[in-house]
């Protein structure tokens, strides 16, 4: 596979072409067509149930733990199908991270957290190996300073937004190349969410990152390339300046400006 | 008028709300207070069993004796050395009639003491002693003032003949009260004086083991498959309505399907803690799934979804994350499950455990009774003193019970965690 990719180079990170996502009888995304860059924050924006959610745990494959959720259409990763039948999940989904909605550490120590990706791959040689490897990760996601004398205490005695921190040192602890970040921010008080961006703005050197976010304001400063969806359709897929100051579709104009949503 | 409609409503929904938890108040109350009444009629009807009536026989053994226990403690006719010991502390009763109420006042297994005695100490084989025996059920009530001595002689199953034996004996200062140890030492017995628990409580414990060792690991297992592994669908609503039912199946038919299965078609030994066991795990096995599923479903998704976004496998998210955090759960399900268990009968009583044994059990295969058998059995005997007995052996079972239960709540108290 990655013989092919290479001979018929693509310069998107992830392409997405037709997806259509299924619970049970209701259709949740309609034919997205979405084109990510490496090393770029791609913004999702869109009223609730949109369907941006939806279409964000289908690129690590999250939406397999749904029941009666179908995908379909084809997600390419690095010109590899992640639908495909060969494709290992758990592989996949260590080179996905994931932040989610609400900060959810393990309840188990700080390092555990960070640690506990590393050790289930195996990607840890030694003790000593896995130290770094937690301190780099947390360093990358700016908790050291606050955690290095308490490593050992709770992963859940930490406030909210160091809670968020941890989740994205935990993910970034496997070495992903892409981090998905479903409303990261939206369970956070301004000061913790402003780290929070700070983080994100530092992380975009070197994972790509795709976010979904509620607030306008934070796509338009955090992300380069934005997508409005509706109803579970991409209504506009553009630039982020585009988008916030020269919207090409009257609903996203109506999203942006306040009338919908 | 609005201010008056306002005050009305407000005064009313008051009161309604005064009312309602007086209500609950008073459901509570009641409660506990049928749960107080029960617990200290058992609790004072199982005082007299707690203490025992010894008798002190004035024995010294003749060089014969000396040299039999010194040949072979089994050669000494103990039961002879009792009797003649204690016919000599009544010189003037002579006829045989007589001594032999006079003996009555012992326990027929007094001389059992004399010998443990004389193993305990062959330092003082020569001495002049006094031995405590137990002694008779009877005499055990009179001295308690159970049985009434100024009724008439035909009314009372201990002749005056007796009594003034017994008087001559309080005023030797030949009685002693002790702390009925033999409770816990002694098995069963058909005398109420020596008659103990001991058999009944290892039978308990070796029939929990088997329970626990069967039912635990397959009733975890089977809910982690239903609950985390299972695709929803119509095969799988069908078991689950029937773990349901099959919690709530009266517990002799699990009892019948262990007399046809495990005794008469595959052979098993009767009356023995392996079928116990077996049977009551089929009984507990429900509970337990019941238990575990509830547990793990109440794990927050987010630990799911966080441990599969790090790329964790499905058996690595129920083995590192899910299962250990249920596991306080898991565990009270558990015990309570086995303290149901402890406490039936009507299972064993289809396989033979609710039967007279005497030995103490030593392995999951010889026969044994359980605890709940030898109340029921102590209930049904003639004997006045088995009342006691039988009200001791219920606050001894309850004991056990509520140890467990406690052992659930610690157990939840310390490994519960909060989201």
């Amino acid at each position: 596979m990655k013989d092919v990719g290479s001979m018929i180079p693509n310069q998107y990170k992830i392409t997405t072409s037709n997806v259509n996502v299924d619970y049970g009888s209701k259709r949740a995304l309609h034919d997205i067509n979405l084109q990510i860059e490496e090393k770029e924050v791609t913004a999702l924006i869109g009223p609730s149930g949109c369907g941006k959610s939806t279409f964000i745990r289908c690129l690590n494959r999250m939406n397999d733990l749904i029941e009666g959720c179908k995908v379909e259409g084809k997600i390419m990763i690095d010109d590899v199908d992640i639908n495909s039948s060969d494709t290992d999940i758990v592989e996949l989904r260590a080179r996905i991270g994931m932040v989610f909605q609400k900060p959810n550490p393990f309840p188990k120590s700080i390092y555990d957290n960070v640690a506990y990706g590393p050790r289930i791959h195996g990607i840890a040689k030694s003790n000593e190996d896995l130290d770094n490897i937690v301190m780099k990760s947390l360093k990358r996601a700016g908790l050291w300073n606050e955690v290095e004398d308490r490593l050992d205490a709770s992963g859940l005695s930490l406030s909210g937004g160091q809670q968020q921190r941890l989740c994205i040192a935990r993910a970034i602890a496997v070495n992903p190349d892409i981090l998905l970040m479903d409303e990261p921010c939206s369970a956070l008080d301004p000061i913790a969410t402003a780290v929070i961006e700070e983080l994100i703005n530092e992380l975009k050197e070197r994972y790509t990152i795709v976010i979904v976010t509620h607030s306008m304001q934070q796509a338009a400063r955090l992300s380069e390339k934005t997508a409005y969806f509706h109803l579970g359709k991409m209504i506009e897929y553009d630039v982020t300046s585009n988008i916030f100051t020269n919207p090409k579709h009257e609903m996203t104009e109506a999203y942006i400006s306040g009338r919908i949503g | 008028m609005t201010d008056n409609f306002i005050e009305t409503r407000l005064r009313k929904r008051y009161s309604a709300e005064k009312r309602f938890k007086i209500y609950s108040v008073s459901a509570l109350i009641l409660a506990l207070l049928i749960l107080a009444t029960l617990i200290s009629s058992i609790a004072i009807s199982s005082i007299p069993a707690f203490t025992q009536i010894n008798i002190g026989i004035d024995i010294k053994m003749n060089d014969d004796q000396i040299l039999q226990f010194e040949e072979d403690p089994e050669n000494v006719s103990w039961r002879s050395l009792q009797k003649k010991s204690f016919y000599s502390m009544f010189p003037d009763v002579e006829t045989r009639k007589d001594k032999k109420e006079l003996n009555k006042l012992l326990s027929t297994g007094a001389y059992i003491e004399i010998k443990k005695f004389y193993l305990d100490n062959p330092n003082k084989l020569s001495d002049n002693n006094i031995i405590y025996v137990p002694a008779s059920d009877d005499v055990d009530l009179l001295i308690k003032d159970i049985i009434d001595r100024d009724l008439p002689q035909d009314m009372r199953t201990i002749s005056d003949n007796q009594i003034s034996y017994l008087d001559k004996l309080i005023s030797n200062n030949r009685i002693k009260k002790t702390l009925s140890w033999r409770l816990f030492s002694n098995s069963d017995s058909r005398e109420p004086e020596l008659a103990g628990l001991k058999g009944g409580i290892v039978g308990t414990l070796l029939t929990m083991f088997v329970t626990l060792i069967i039912s635990f690991p397959i009733g975890v297992l089977a809910a982690i498959y239903l609950e985390e592994i299972a695709p929803k669908n119509k095969f799988t609503d069908i078991i689950e309505v029937n773990i349901n039912n099959l919690a709530a199946v009266p517990s002799i038919v699990y009892g019948l399907l262990g007399l046809a299965v495990f005794l008469n078609y595959m052979n098993m030994p009767r009356s023995a803690p392996l079928v116990g066991g077996i049977v009551l795990a089929l009984m507990t096995l429900p509970v337990i799934i019941i238990a575990t599923r509830a547990a793990m479903a109440s794990i927050p998704p987010s630990i799911r979804e966080a441990a599969y976004g790090v790329g964790a496998s499905q058996m690595q998210v129920i083995v590192h994350h899910v299962f250990p955090l249920a596991l306080p759960g898991i565990l009270t399900g558990t015990i309570i499950g086995i303290a149901r268990a402890a406490g039936e009968t009507a299972p064993l009583l289809m396989i033979g455990m609710m039967a007279f044994i005497v030995d103490v059990p030593s392995k999951i295969t010889d026969k044994a009774t359980v605890l709940p058998a030898q109340i029921y059995m102590w209930a049904n005997n003639p004997e006045r003193s088995f009342e006691y007995l039988t009200s001791a052996a219920i606050l001894i079972l309850l004991v056990i019970l509520i140890m467990m239960n406690l052992l659930a709540i610690l157990l939840r108290k310390k490994y519960e965690r909060r989201w």
